[in-house]
């Protein structure tokens, strides 16, 4: 953020806070809204989702070595892999676009080129492990799915067709230094999977909702969904003491609560603030439903495209997109335009635009926001018809 | 020998430098200069993931997770012998 954004945003609230007339129903109502709405959060997602999402952040970030992701983007990479690597890998190497830029610039200098550069930078954010638990847990499996198949898709489709655009001036690499492998002691792969599946089952039972009908498959794991929850979380256990020594767990430990204090402070300003202004489902923020409603309801071209584009360029925090949406559908938001937000919300903002920009200069930046905007459309205009 | 820590001064790349410091130590390796890298586009012509290691121009690690002590002694080692 530029200092001069940072002071008009400390007016603003200032000019606000100074004028604003609290006993006013609206108002009180609304600020009540943000802390009910962080209420909601804490009591039904934390515990049983966030936490757990986290610990399993922190364990990829722990036990998944880079490197071996990193080597399918190099130069000589086959397309195809590194296509579908790019589209796919920020689910194990990026939880915020702190480490997904860096990467981006990497790919683009050193490695396969602009086109998995790019389709890396546009999924990335949308199918972290903690974005797509958080997604289907708030607003729904179905959302949760479509974001994550809508990422991948459309990361592929937005990379092929800027390498196609700009075939001409693939512009002058970098060689790539010598680099030797060194062989790196990964344990027992066997023992690895059996303690991420263990982990995953921790989140998956301890979040299993009550199904409508009772007898079924579903409802007999939710009888007994906690005793499901106690065997992973032991076998977790069991592993984390027999199976990593000493420094792997101290590193899996440090990497969750790294991973926590990054997110957590900001999410939950960002529920509080959805809260305010959007209030939770069924009740009213500070902005009046009829407004949501008007300009982002239903599944009109108009509505879809206004959702993009306003996601393009605004920022959010790491996962700060979900309470946003989750009022914003409350308040009559279609799904359709739900789901162009959520596809062009965290890839783009303006801060990130300009960093880009440094990296592959105006004329591609302007057109990968222009595909952005328009294949989050597309996407938000195909679901919203379902 | 030359030994470059790359990384933009995170936490991962503080603790890279450090273990790195040790691990030259307890080898006891006289001739070995440890350099902190931490201009990004010195950095980006080695590697894509920080934090990174690299000695006499050879990459011989890049991203998380962290080496251990041990491990770079082992990789010194690899490198000398």
């Amino acid at each position: 953020m530029k200092e001069r954004n940072k002071f008009l945003t400390i007016l603003l609230i200032f000019v606000y806070v100074y004028f604003v007339d609290f006993d006013t129903p609206s108002v009180s109502g609304a600020i009540l809204e943000g802390f009910f709405m962080l209420q909601e959060y804490v009591r039904e997602h934390t515990l049983t989702c966030l936490v757990p999402a986290l610990f399993i952040a922190g364990a990829m970030s722990a036990t998944i070595s880079q490197a071996s992701v990193i080597k399918y983007f190099g130069a000589e990479a086959k397309k195809i892999v590194s296509y579908s690597v790019a589209s796919v890998s920020g689910a194990i190497l990026a939880v915020c676009s702190c480490t997904i830029l860096p990467l981006f610039a990497g790919i683009y200098s050193r490695g396969a080129g602009l086109g998995p550069a790019v389709a890396f930078v546009y999924s990335g954010p949308a199918i972290n492990i903690l974005a797509i638990v958080l997604t289907a847990r708030v607003l729904g499996f179905e959302m949760g799915l479509a974001r994550a198949i809508g990422a991948i898709v459309f990361a592929i489709i937005i990379g092929l067709s800027m390498a196609f655009i700009f075939r001409d001036d693939e512009k002058e690499r970098h060689d790539s230094p010598p680099r030797r492998e060194m062989a790196t002691e990964d344990g027992h792969p066997v023992q690895t999977f059996i303690f991420f599946i263990a982990l995953i089952g921790v989140l998956i039972f301890a979040t299993w909702a009550k199904p409508a009908s009772s007898g079924s498959f579903f409802a007999l794991i939710f009888d007994y969904k906690w005793s499901f929850t106690a065997i992973s979380l032991a076998v977790v256990i069991i592993i984390a003491f027999t199976g990593m020594d000493k420094e792997k767990r101290v590193t899996w430990l440090d990497e969750t609560w790294g991973f926590s204090k990054q997110i957590l402070p900001l999410l939950f300003i960002g529920v509080i603030v959805a809260g305010f202004l959007l209030g939770r489902p069924e009740h009213e923020g500070i902005i009046p439903s009829q407004y949501v409603e008007g300009l982002v309801g239903g599944n009109s071209l108009f509505a879809n495209f206004f959702a993009s584009v306003v996601g393009a360029f605004m920022y959010f925090a790491t996962l700060t997109e979900i309470p946003i949406l989750q009022g914003l559908i409350g308040s009559g938001m279609g799904k359709g335009p739900a789901l162009a937000l959520l596809l062009a919300g965290p890839s783009l903002s303006l801060p990130n635009m300009l960093v880009i920009r440094s990296v592959i200069g105006t004329r591609k930046t302007v057109v990968y926001v222009i595909h952005v905007v328009v294949m989050s459309t597309i996407a938000g205009v195909i679901y919203g018809t379902f | 020998m030359k030994i470059k820590v790359l990384g933009p001064g995170c936490k991962n790349c503080e603790t890279l430098h450090k273990s790195t410091l040790a691990a030259v130590e307890e080898l006891g390796m006289s001739d070995a200069y440890v350099e902190y890298v931490k201009d990004i586009s010195e950095i980006s012509k080695y590697i894509m993931a920080t934090p990174g290691l690299v000695v006499d121009e050879v990459v011989v690690h890049e991203g998380k997770p962290l080496p251990t002590v041990a491990k770079i002694k082992e990789i010194l080692k690899k490198t000398t012998g």
